[in-house]
């Protein structure tokens, strides 16, 4: 198994960071936009597009042996055009054009306008089952490509999850990862309060998946879970990633008023300068 | 008279004209299309028998995936597939698929315009004794208005298969709608078939009746009775609601000045909504749109059902009646 150096790790730190800030400075552009899911998935998203976990290619984004990466909840996707001009899929500059007339960076992607998405998303619910679909077909023809599917906890409502998950357990898709987003949180509330998702991992586990339970925040963690999740043979993997809503800026963390506001410009330059200076533990400024 | 180039059944107004649910054509085409390309599969919510994808089952196992009771799911898959590049055919009934995915079939297929093929079986009232909840006479209002998305009603079980074939071939989105009852077989291997081409099968100068779908049977035989009174109706089939063939409709409409459509669906937003949208912004006639008049269906025997909702040929005839008296009366 592949593993990370400490100073990789840094490295990786600094990066997570860096995406975060480029968040924050494209939702204030935009002035619309969701702030806690993006800023709480930076972490995952760097290990995505930023270490070798997943197979891709910014210069060829239709590389046949490119692993596929479904954002399933695509509302925050702020956090995925971020890793993903980070990674050189399109220049940094055009992050600023966040649901603007004309851009690229729909306010909910769209596969047909920007090279290097897997699909278009938005509506809640979908994206496990097209993410199962390519893993059937890529497994049908005894292709490797891995499939890592990116779910939100709140999504887990919708009844086709369950379908997909179902069927994906039938099926033995152990070339299937999904990653849930657990943050607690929803538009309404919180999420054992709109509805219960506990026992969590009872439920994949019981829907023939194998369920592993990280710091979703934790960059070594994560990167060994995609690892980890690989080596599973005969079932889907499902990586419950306990994150921590609007991680990074301390007044918006674990505050589901967060979850579909972006930051007002006092706030938006009180948020950038916390992360400058690691919440007052370094000097940035 | 009808048309000698389309090469339609010779037994056409026979008592004895082979009569076939345009289902099965859905079954056969599959088959071909599976020979055609290696890359098409098929799926099904637990209708595999009643849908006929239990023949393309039947003869390549590895490619037919059974999805269980979960349409929504299917309609993803499906897209997910066509992204690695399978070509998927859905199917269930029309009631389910695209009723109760079509917000999946929207997304996830015709917003990431991915090569889904949509097969919808039981549309109409002719499903019979199941009753309204699953006689689907919504389903071509609901996926025309979707972009990407071609919209076939075949006329009987070759037509079908045509369609089916074609659907294979064409990159993209498409829906055809398919009935369970037994209807007669108009067409022959040799009729002409192309997706976005309507067929003049009855030339005629005094009105236009434009059918889709089984119903095209009922037009046809309404245009023969007209005949017995001196009127020359024009009957076409308009197998593809989408996109349609505005130039067939046109040129017919402006030589007859007069026109009724005919179709299992909702009178509001099917076949009949759609051609009224290109007459009414290129060349307004006095028109009847005959289809369910927004009520539901329910149970009872196809002909029956088909009578109590005044979608055969003697409702036909007396919509064409009315619209040549308002062509007379505009004129005078």
């Amino acid at each position: 198994m592949a593993h990370l150096s400490d100073e990789q790790i840094k490295k990786l730190e600094a990066t997570a960071n860096t995406i975060r800030q480029d968040i924050i400075a494209m939702l204030l552009e935009a002035k619309t936009g969701h702030s806690a899911g993006p800023l709480g998935m930076a972490d995952v998203f760097t290990v995505l597009y930023h270490t070798d976990a997943i197979k891709h290619d910014p210069k060829n984004p239709d590389w046949e042996e490119r692993d596929r990466i479904v954002l399933s909840n695509g509302h925050i996707c702020p956090v995925l055009y971020v890793a993903m001009a980070r990674a050189g899929y399109f220049s940094v500059e055009e992050l600023k054009t966040l649901r603007k007339f004309g851009t690229k960076l729909q306010g909910h992607p769209h596969r047909l306008v920007l090279p290097g998405l897997e699909t278009s998303s938005g509506p809640l619910g979908s994206g496990l089952s097209q993410a199962a679909g390519m893993a059937y077909a890529l497994k049908a023809d005894k292709k490797k490509n891995q499939v890592v599917c990116l779910m939100g906890d709140g999504e887990l409502d919708c009844g086709q999850i369950w379908e997909a998950a179902m069927w994906a357990g039938k099926n033995k898709l152990d070339n299937l990862t999904a990653i849930i987003d657990r943050n607690n949180i929803q538009i309404d509330g919180f999420t054992e309060e709109i509805m219960p998702l506990e026992p969590l991992d009872e439920k994949f586990h019981a829907f023939g998946w194998h369920v592993l339970e990280i710091n979703g925040n934790d960059i070594r963690a994560v990167y060994d879970a995609v690892f980890q999740a690989r080596a599973i043979f005969e079932k889907p993997v499902c990586i419950i990633a306990y994150t921590i809503p609007g991680k990074g800026v301390d007044f918006m963390e674990q505050d589901f008023n967060w979850h579909g506001k972006p930051p007002n410009k006092e706030e938006g330059e009180k948020a950038l300068q916390e992360l400058r200076t690691l919440g007052g533990k370094i000097s940035g400024e | 008279m009808i048309n000698p180039n389309l090469k339609l059944n010779p037994k056409l107004f026979k008592e004895d004209i082979e009569q076939v649910p345009t289902r099965f054509g859905y079954g056969e085409g599959l088959v071909i299309a599976g020979k055609e390309n290696p890359n098409v599969v098929a799926l099904c919510a637990d209708l595999t028998d009643s849908t006929r994808t239990s023949v393309f089952k039947k003869e390549f196992p590895d490619r037919f995936v059974e999805v269980g009771i979960g349409e929504q799911n299917m309609a993803s898959l499906a897209s997910g597939m066509a992204a690695v590049g399978k070509v998927p055919f859905i199917s269930s009934y029309a009631m389910f698929s695209p009723g109760r995915n079509w917000e999946q079939i929207r997304t996830t297929i015709c917003y990431n315009n991915q090569n889904v093929k949509i097969a919808g079986a039981h549309s109409g009232v002719s499903v019979g004794p199941d009753g309204a909840t699953h006689q689907a006479i919504e389903d071509m209002a609901i996926t025309r208005v979707v972009p990407n998305m071609i919209v076939i009603a075949p006329c009987d079980a070759i037509e079908a298969k045509k369609a089916t074939i074609a659907a294979a071939r064409h990159k993209g989105p498409v829906y055809i709608r398919f009935t369970r009852e037994k209807t007669p077989v108009m067409t022959t291997e040799e009729t002409p078939f192309e997706i976005g081409k309507a067929e003049i099968y009855r030339e005629g100068k005094d009105v236009s009746i434009i059918a889709c779908g089984p119903l095209l049977y009922e037009a046809l035989k309404a245009a023969e009775e007209l005949a017995k009174e001196g009127i020359e109706a024009e009957v076409i089939n308009n197998h593809t609601v989408k996109p349609m063939d505005k130039e067939t409709i046109l040129q017919s409409v402006k030589k007859t000045g007069c026109v009724v459509t005919i179709e299992e669906h909702q009178a509001a937003g099917g076949m009949g909504s759609a051609v009224s949208e290109i007459l009414s912004q290129n060349h307004p006639a006095p028109m009847e749109i005959i289809g369910v008049k927004d009520r539901f269906g329910e149970s009872g025997e196809p002909h029956q059902l088909l009578e109590k909702f005044g979608l055969t040929a003697p409702f036909i005839k007396e919509a064409v009646l009315k619209v040549i008296k308002r062509k007379i009366k505009l004129k005078g």
